[in-house]
């Protein structure tokens, strides 16, 4: 009776009646319960972290105005927006860079992109008495981070700062460790105005770095570089803004120092609009004009093409609609730069090729 | 109608058996333990499955290359496991004299009122998030490492590798410091339940003996609680090798192979939670998930090594 072989039949019995009862009792196939009540639309949408505060100020916004609307959008950063995009779990997806060639033909549906505000970045510094804002130029930028220039008293960065008493030290280069649409910006601009950068390290949200050592986040950075004596770190200027950081000037395209500010990223905007691609996947570091400020760049959300749910394209064009003209006025305040009207209205046009 | 006689009446002890709950509870435990068993090979399956292209493209040699380049997408493990081996290797160092020795001074010496308050406090400082260790570590630990305990070792050590370089405070030693605090309460708290276990009529025989109250204790106590201890020292190594967040925010975020424990480095947790959210291509998308299973694959190894040693080494004990 207690033999091994009963004791098995036994356990099978028991499983095949469990098995059986899972089948019988299985929920009868009703119609899916709705999430939200049958006049409400959901749009679901996922992607870049840094435009999440003015994104959910829109979505807000646009729900204050159509209340039978709702976008839920979950930052879970530019390549899981991107990948959840290509899977088809989510609406529209949002992203910090424009798509490659290689990405894009990954789509069945090629998504197109639009703009919705600008961002940049700033170098942030913490060398003992120096109470000046320091000017970098384009080669000393590219340097210090190629590991080129390790002191403070480089001629390249003494120079453009007469008067300064820059120290013989040791310069700590400090990065971002996660990846992030901040370090593609900066790695953008130097890959543009250093040769031997875009040859050796490229651009991306996290790349090769030749020195330095990494902060988690703008607060990691920023934590780094002001407890490190003689370092130099890069965050976005709204975290340096909203946290009263001190960073220095960049130099632009048309050689002038630029402190970076919000009109100053708009102007890099304008300024790049001339020729800009149809399809508006284009960076706009070192962007032309004197006043533009050169690590800026544009960020996006990405809507696929075809919406065959006619409700849904309707209520994604509507708002597509409305964040290039009202919803700009909310940037300013949220500290982000704002897009220049030959874009937007740019961008106008492409909303009538969603189909 | 009738069928067998032998099955009518294992069906009558089946029942009888099933009323007094032996067999269902023999079922659900059998299949609660088999769930760990499933979920352990589910998982990695996944990790298998999800990081193809990497595999395919590396080989072996994803083990074994230095390079971390996500724009040219060359991917190599080998800054990672250094760092994951190494910071837990210095946590381990740190944690395991400091617990033990505590969990015998809990256990056999402290007046039993302390000893419960202690341990109380201990198990406190266990449920403290990671992410709270790591905010103290980078706006506390690390700028008094720099300041004060890194120039000191330089100054004293600084002939060996081990201590050369830039002071930037964070880096192997701030990571491995931190390790060390959070796993200091795992071997403690067992440690000390272990030593409380053992018999005394162990120490009452070993005093009877003329051996004074420390002989008791560390001839015949503690390699009575050998196997205990040792499991405390297990659970705290899988805890190093597998902590995330703290480490990740004052190791550095370097990947790279440095002999300095002043060096900035990366551990394999540490580049995952970094970096995944933001992976954008494919290649990089599943090389960390191969990193992944490069962890699971070293905690293995690491955990079989370690049983391997007790198993070499358990005859040496006094006492089994």
């Amino acid at each position: 009776m207690n033999s091994p072989r009963s004791r098995r039949l036994t356990v099978a019995a028991i499983c095949s009646v469990i098995l059986a009862t899972g089948f019988i009792f299985r929920p009868e196939p009703s119609s899916p319960a709705p999430a939200v009540p049958a006049d409400r639309l959901l749009i679901n949408a996922a992607g870049a972290t840094f435009p999440y505060p003015i994104y959910s100020k829109w979505f807000a916004e646009y729900h204050k105005l159509h209340q039978d609307l709702e976008i839920n959008y979950q930052s879970i950063g530019s390549g899981g927006g991107i990948r959840q995009l290509q899977a088809g779990t989510i609406d529209f997806g949002a992203s910090d860079m424009p798509l490659k060639d290689e990405q894009l033909n990954g789509f069945k549906d090629k998504p197109l992109h639009f703009p919705t505000v600008l961002g940049a970045v700033v170098p942030t510094y913490n060398i003992p008495g120096v109470t000046a804002d320091l000017k970098f130029t384009q080669k000393a930028l590219a340097a210090i981070y190629m590991g080129k220039i390790t002191k403070w008293n480089d001629p390249e960065i003494a120079k453009a700062n007469p008067g300064v008493q820059l120290p013989g030290d040791d310069i700590v280069v400090v990065h971002r460790s996660d990846g992030s649409g901040t370090t593609f910006i900066w790695t953008d601009f130097l890959s543009k105005v250093d040769a031997d950068w875009r040859a050796k390290i490229g651009s991306n949200t996290s790349v090769n770095w030749p020195v330095g050592l990494g902060g988690k986040g703008n607060e990691g950075v920023s934590g780094l570089v002001e407890q490190t004596p003689d370092s130099v770190g890069y965050v976005e200027l709204i975290y340096a803004i909203q946290n009263h950081l001190r960073y220095g000037l960049v130099q632009n395209a048309a050689g002038a120092f630029l402190k970076a500010s919000l009109e100053g990223v708009t102007a890099a905007a304008a300024g790049a609009a001339n020729n800009m691609p149809a399809d508006f996947r284009v960076s706009i570091t070192n962007a032309p004009g004197k006043t533009a400020y050169p690590i800026s760049s544009f960020t996006y959300l990405l809507i696929p093409q075809t919406i065959s749910d006619t409700a849904k394209r309707d209520a994604i064009t509507g708002f597509l609609r409305w964040m290039v003209t009202d919803g700009q006025k909310y940037t300013e305040a949220l500290a982000y730069a704002p897009l220049p009207k030959e874009v937007a209205a740019k961008e106008m046009k492409q909303i009538s090729e969603i189909k | 109608m009738t069928p067998h006689p032998g099955r009518r009446g294992w069906a009558r002890a089946f029942v009888t058996r099933l009323r007094s709950g032996d067999e269902i509870a023999h079922l659900i435990t059998w299949a609660f333990a088999a769930s760990v068993f499933l979920i352990t090979c589910l998982l990695l399956y996944e990790l298998w499955d999800k990081s193809a292209l990497p595999r395919h493209k590396f080989g072996w040699f994803f083990l074994l290359t230095r390079a971390w380049d996500p724009v040219a997408e060359q991917f190599g493990a080998l800054p990672f496991i250094y760092g994951t081996l190494v910071t837990s290797a210095l946590g381990m160092l740190i944690a395991v004299p400091l617990g033990v020795g505590a969990a015998i001074f809990l256990a056999e010496l402290a007046p039993p009122r302390i000893s419960d308050a202690l341990s109380f406090v201990i198990e406190l400082l266990a449920a403290v998030p990671s992410v709270i260790y790591g905010v103290i570590g980078i706006f506390i630990m690390v700028p008094f490492l720099r300041k004060y305990v890194e120039p000191h070792l330089k100054a004293t050590f600084g002939y060996l590798p081990l201590f050369k370089g830039p002071m930037m405070g964070v880096g192997f030693l701030a990571a491995g410091v931190v390790l060390a605090v959070m796993i200091v309460p795992f071997i403690l708290s067992i440690s000390r339940e272990v030593l409380l276990a053992v018999p005394i009529d162990q120490r009452e025989a070993a005093l009877a003996l003329g051996a004074t109250k420390w002989e008791s204790t560390w001839k015949v106590v503690v390699p009575y609680a050998r196997t205990g201890i040792m499991g405390s020292v297990f659970l705290a190594l899988a805890r190093a090798l597998g902590e995330t967040m703290a480490v990740t925010m004052v190791i550095g975020g370097a990947p790279q192979i440095s002999a300095s424990l002043f060096a900035p480095g990366y551990s394999i947790a540490a580049v995952i939670a970094d970096q995944l959210a933001e992976a954008t291509s494919d290649m990089y998308y599943q090389a960390l998930i191969e990193l992944g299973l490069v962890l699971f694959l070293v905690t293995i190894i690491i955990n079989t090594l370690a049983r391997i040693l007790i198993l070499t080494t358990a005859g040496r004990g006094t006492a089994h």
